[in-house]
């Protein structure tokens, strides 16, 4: 086959592509050269020196271009004087590597005795002991004595906080660079750097916060040594005393697969405790990276705020009562109240507990209500993007539009993954009000004003008098991927953005390839499978609740959101909330049942990309507590008389799986499939790619799209131009419009203490002249009224925020649902 | 008319001033080249002098050139004016006295390879003589030396100066292009080479201060007029820095082939009286040591001869060692030398050039027998397994400093 290379290492044939490094090859011959500064996600540096080989090559004869033979006719090979690292050199035909030879070994010793001289004696006492590439190449290539003189060893600074989540020991740092290149080529936050020279080479950071960057944590898998540590996990337990659950992170719609460490320990009263997350390998979604978020924010399942007890309004006041009772009640109410039903769920849920509560839903001929200012869940399964290999792949070829997304902030991993893919040659097109993370990698940037997201995103569409440089890139594109998120909209914008982003699509006729079609960015984990179970979002939230009898609320809390739901449910009749929190709708309710964080069961999520995948248990449920799909269909039963088979959540799967239309064919089993993985990381020798798990329980399945499919189906027209948006030139009031940011103060992310610094703090983003005409000073306090009510913030500037309008946070204390009117004053 | 060929000035008074220069010839070969000969046409000369680097290594400089490709575009010329080798001055008296020579060399180069922008990078302690380099600079450009159009024709060149901040890592070529991109000055991997993928990832030549000085002559005179100097192999004529146990050191102008006898006996006025002749360090700290006997004293000073003595001609910076010099004190000079000066990207390097200060340290108080293999040994661990030439060098004065002076790393009698 073109392109491809044969060459033998250690004396065993392989053939690989053309461009592969010799220790890439290696791995798929199973023989592994030690490495530390290599790593297979980043390019090579040839530092360390561990990965020296021996490199024969077959001589040419420069006169007639053939390969000079031996008298056996075996090819002559020329080794060259010195050896070579395996991680920076090319394979190339007929190449013969040598890892084996007493040269190669006496050379590894040697570097393993140099990395050791000044290294502390630390183990004892190291975080990274158990899973120590360092202590592993030592044990398999180095010498049991050192010959350095104790006393001459440099000492360095120990515990030294890069900012509170990561600490650095830089005595123990073997100066590889992984973390300083994996900031500036994947991470792009080189907030980390070498200082000085020589073997004072430290590692320091430049930034304040120290080391701010979403994607400290990571930095801790791929350090070879136990230089970096995460505040979380140091000095927390042995590896080998950790037992491994698999799971995914539930706070982004990106789906990363991570692997909960536990152990149950005598500090914690004999519980399992959860010790820390580590990144589990998938390609297909996250590859082997976690956003700090997603690592760090699972605290929230062993907060001491935990409901424990099913609650009931007595007199007013919530009061503790049994499951029993609390059930009973709720029956009672609802087959009472039952005629205008809704529930309300959100993306917090899994696919079980989600049909679970559609099917009481349609018992009771109620509403199935989605809590999510997204549009568009509806288009996925005819268009979606249904890349079984998710966005690791994506290079030359593949135009990528990111319409009315803060990508970095809504799904960190994907800004990642579109950030390396435009790197290995796609195109990216940023259409968005203001400028954010994208735009320095981006072929064209579309601004608009806020409201004219629809417009923008249709200017792009080839042929039209707009399109210009953009259009002809989507003309000659193989694969046109559609991003779309919630940055500055509400629903109504959102349904505007899904429809012009469907409409896009569709006019650049690349629909019907796995490599192209529309990916939203939810706000929440299982958002998709809220959408393909059959809820959505209501035109008017705020009316539905007010007018029902009967509201079952499960995983969202709406009155802590927004006072105007808190004012529409006191007007719903009867209230019953799935919690893990007394949140402030649990406040509001008649009754309460507390709910098991989904660290404590098992369930499915289904991911942006319409990928589904499997949670397991990882803790100890919390007792007194059930997962929702059970609690719900408890009250099925008591409601309707179902008949309670369903006591497991694979048996809730078995059964949606069977009445949704794309869930067909998936099972328990399936989801828990798996392949070998390329790099080949997660093995015994952790000094190849980091401390990322090897993913033994599951990758998922992708759901396929109509379009792929080639299925009829038919999209919503486009949307018209925007005619009717107020003038705000003359008006005393800004235009206030929500954006996203990633460390927020939602219901689980604020149980996390350790992200309490990182996280946001209220902010009012206007542009200058905006600021400036309201008399307000950028960096100071702020007053902003909203329907009524005024709140505190803090402004900021930015240049490339249109005039006139101002950028709020989400779940940061200042609801804002929707671009909504508002008045600020210093 | 000056008979020397390089330090012009020792025998033109001013010459550092851009009217004199002019008046004696200068800026001839470069308006020859811009509106007489075709860019390859100047290389193919460079090439057939036989011209070989200044810096060190020695490499062919016309064929350095050749090596660029021309589908990859724009080209640089990058002098190297770090100069940081111990015992090695001579760049700087060409930038001080002689800065126009060396100028319109690089613009030769520049030419040569179709660069329109070329830098001199300085050591960060040249500072003063990059102001004045500066200062230069502005009057070629004013004059109509440098700038658009260059003699009416269609070829453009600006120079620019860049100075270091203090690192002798940063005279390794590709360390010097990270310096000049604004990074941490440490060797890149090679392949690929700066010829290829240099500053900014384009196609770049850097060459020595000396080498690009030989330019002007080469072109005005032609090729086989420089043959003249030197020997077959190594044509032309060196700037030797000479230092060390020696009663008139200084930078002498002498062609290659000239033996050390020549140059240490001769010109550099013997060793002082009291004293004999002990050992040669030819290439700076770099060197691999000569026992300085009757045979190494006629060695001639080129390229090829030297080796056999089991060292280099290098930088020919040549430090002169006599018997009141014991080979331990020397040998703990250029290892602490370069435990400063290691980048640290590596780890032999970086760990061995730390363990070996503090081996020769202790020997040079101690002498234990066991610290002297030790240090051997360190120095035979980091042989060729550093990512750049500054681990590689920096165990040659160790190593042959073991093997040639034993004697002087055990205690000593009455001494």
């Amino acid at each position: 086959m073109a392109n491809e290379i044969k060459l033998t290492i250690d004396g065993k044939q392989v053939t690989v592509p053309a461009g592969t490094l010799i220790v890439d090859a290696a791995r798929e011959l199973g023989i592994d050269i030690p490495v530390f500064c290599y790593h297979p996600k980043m390019e090579p540096v040839g530092m360390c020196r561990m990965c020296l080989v021996e490199v024969g090559r077959p001589v040419v004869d420069r006169a007639t271009n053939q390969p000079v033979l031996e008298s056996d006719g075996t090819p002559k090979l020329q080794f060259g004087p010195k050896m070579e690292t395996a991680c920076t050199t090319p394979v190339s035909a007929g190449m013969v590597v040598i890892g084996m030879s007493d040269k190669v070994k006496a050379a590894r010793n040697d570097v393993l005795e140099f990395l050791l001289t000044s290294h502390p004696l630390d183990c004892p006492i190291c975080d990274k002991g158990g899973e120590c590439p360092l202590q592993n190449l030592t044990m398999g290539f180095g010498k049991g004595t050192s010959r350095f003189n104790f006393e001459d060893k440099q000492h360095n600074q120990k515990h030294v906080p890069l900012g509170e989540l990561i600490y650095l020991d830089r005595e123990r740092c073997i100066q590889c660079g992984r973390c300083v290149r994996f900031q500036k080529d994947l991470a792009d936050d080189p907030v980390i750097g070498f200082y000085q020279r020589g073997r004072n080479l430290v590692i320091d950071t430049s930034s304040e916060p120290g080391f701010d960057s979403i994607f400290s944590g990571n930095t801790t898998d791929i350090c070879p040594v136990g230089a970096l540590t995460t505040a979380d996990f140091r000095f927390g337990a042995r590896p080998w005393e950790l037992k491994s659950a698999a799971s995914l992170c539930n706070h982004c719609a990106v789906g990363c697969n991570l692997t909960y460490n536990t152990r149950r320990e005598a500090k914690s009263d004999g519980k399992v405790v959860i010790k820390r997350a580590m990144p589990r390998q998938n390609e297909n979604v996250n590859e082997i990276w976690l956003c700090d978020k997603g690592r760090f924010g699972y605290h929230f399942a062993e907060s001491h705020q935990r409901l424990e007890k099913p609650l009931i309004r007595k007199d007013g006041e919530l009061v503790e009562s049994t499951w029993e009772e609390a059930q009973d009640l709720a029956a009672k109410a609802l087959r009472a109240y039952g005629f205008r039903f809704i529930s309300l769920a959100s993306g917090r849920l899994s696919n079980e507990d989600l049909y679970e509560m559609k099917q009481l839903t349609e018992n009771l001929h109620g509403q199935a209500c989605l809590y999510s200012p997204m549009a568009g869940g509806n288009l996925t399964p005819l268009i979606g993007y249904a890349n079984p290999q998710g966005l690791s792949s994506v290079g030359k070829g593949t135009v990528i539009v990111v319409a009315a997304s803060n990508l970095h902030q809504e799904a960190p991993i994907w800004w990642m993954q579109v950030r390396a893919a435009v790197k290995r040659g796609a195109k990216l097109i940023v259409v968005n009000a203001r400028s954010t993370r994208l735009d320095k990698f981006a072929s064209a940037v579309v601004r608009y004003r806020f409201g004219r997201e629809a417009e923008a995103i249709l200017s792009l569409v080839p042929g039209s008098e707009t399109s210009g440089e953009s259009g002809k890139m989507m003309t000659e594109a193989e694969n046109l991927v559609v991003i779309y998120g919630s940055d500055g909209i509400g629903l109504e914008g959102s349904r505007q953005v899904s429809a012009a982003s469907a409409e896009l699509l569709r006019a650049t006729n690349l629909l019907g390839k796995p490599g192209s079609g529309l990916l939203p960015i939810w706000q929440r984990a299982n958002d998709q499978g809220a959408w393909d179970t059959g809820f959505t979002p209501p035109d008017d939230l705020v009316k539905v609740v007010s007018e029902a009898d009967g509201v079952l609320i499960a995983g969202a809390d709406p009155a802590g959101d927004h006072p105007a739901y808190a004012a529409a449910l006191k007007k719903a009749k009867f209230i019953i909330v799935q919690e893990q929190f007394l949140t402030k709708t649990a406040q509001l309710a008649d009754i309460v049942f507390p709910v098991q964080s989904m660290l404590e069961r098992d369930g499915s999520y289904t991911n942006g990309m319409r990928r589904v995948q499997r949670f397991m248990p990882v803790v100890e449920k919390l007792p007194g507590t059930r997962p929702d799909y059970l609690v719900t269909a408890q009250l099925r039963q008591k409601v309707v008389h179902s008949n309670l088979e369903f006591i497991s959540a694979a048996q809730v799967f078995m059964v949606l799986a069977a009445h949704l239309p794309d869930y067909q064919n998936l099972t328990y089993a399936r989801l828990m499939e798996t392949v070998p993985q390329h790099p080949i990381l997660g093995r015994s020798d952790v000094y190849y790619g980091g401390t990322s798990f090897e993913n033994r329980q599951g990758l998922g399945v992708q759901l396929d799209s109509a379009a792929n499919r080639r299925e009829a189906y038919s999209l919503p027209a486009a949307p018209s131009v925007q005619n009717d948006l107020p003038d705000l030139e003359h008006a005393e009031e800004l235009m206030a419009v929500p954006v996203a940011e990633l460390l927020d103060t939602g219901t689980i992310t604020q149980k996390s203490v350790l992200l309490g610094k990182r996280t946001s703090t209220p902010f009012a983003l206007m542009h200058p002249k905006t600021a400036q005409q309201k008399g307000l000073a950028p960096g100071e306090k702020a007053k902003i009224s909203l329907a009524g009510v005024t709140y505190q913030t803090v402004v900021r500037v930015d240049e490339s925020v249109p005039t006139l309008h101002v950028l709020l946070p989400r779940s940061l204390g200042i609801p804002l649902e929707k671009p909504t009117l508002v008045k600020m004053a210093q | 008319m000056s008979s020397l060929l390089l330090l012009r000035h020792r025998e033109i008074s001013n010459l550092n001033r851009l009217d004199i220069y002019v008046k004696n010839g200068g800026f001839k070969a470069f308006k020859k080249a811009v509106t007489g000969l075709q860019p390859q046409q100047v290389i193919d000369e460079v090439k057939t002098s036989g011209l070989r680097g200044r810096g060190g290594a020695g490499f062919p400089t016309g064929m350095k050139w050749s090596f660029l490709p021309t589908n990859l575009w724009p080209h640089y010329v990058v002098a190297n004016a770090d100069e940081s080798e111990p015992g090695t001055f001579k760049d700087r008296e060409l930038l001080e006295q002689n800065p126009f020579q060396f100028l319109e060399g690089l613009a030769i180069a520049s030419y040569a390879v179709q660069a329109h922008t070329a830098y001199v990078y300085l050591r960060g302690e040249f500072w003063q003589q990059a102001a004045f380099l500066d200062r230069c600079i502005a009057e070629m450009q004013k004059a109509g030396y440098l700038g658009d159009q260059l003699f009416g024709s269609d070829y453009s060149l600006r120079i620019y100066t860049h100075l270091g901040a203090g690192a002798y890592v940063c005279g390794e070529e590709t360390a010097l292009l990270e310096s000049i991109e604004g990074k941490m000055g440490q060797p890149r991997l090679r392949p690929p080479f700066p010829a290829v993928e240099g500053l900014y990832g384009k196609p770049t030549v850097i060459n020595n201060v000396e080498t690009l000085a030989n330019l002007p002559y080469i072109i005005e005179h032609g090729a086989a007029k420089f043959m003249q100097y030197g020997t077959a192999k190594s044509p032309g004529v060196k700037i030797f820095s000479l230092s060390g146990s020696v009663n008139r050191p200084g930078n002498y102008e002498l062609p290659l082939g000239s033996t050390f006898r020549e140059l240490i006996f001769g010109l550099g006025g013997g060793i002082p009286a009291g004293h004999k002749i002990k050992a040669i360090l030819p290439a700076g700290a770099s060197s691999s040591i000569i026992l300085a006997d009757e045979k190494a004293l006629d060695t001639p000073m080129d390229y090829e001869s030297v080796p056999a003595l089991g060292a280099q001609l290098g930088s020919a910076s040549v430090i002169v060692v006599d018997d009141s010099i014991r080979m331990d004190w020397l040998v703990n000079k250029t290892v602490h030398f370069f435990r400063h000066e290691s980048c640290g990207k590596c780890t032999p390097c970086r760990e061995g050039t730390y363990w070996m200060s503090h081996l020769t340290e202790k020997i040079v108080h101690a002498h234990r027998k066991e610290d002297v293999q030790l240090l051997n040994t360190v120095a035979r661990q980091m042989q060729n397994k550093c990512l750049c030439a500054l681990g590689e060098f920096s165990i040659m004065a160790v190593m042959t400093a073991i093997e040639k002076f034993p004697e002087d790393f055990t205690a000593s009698k009455g001494r």
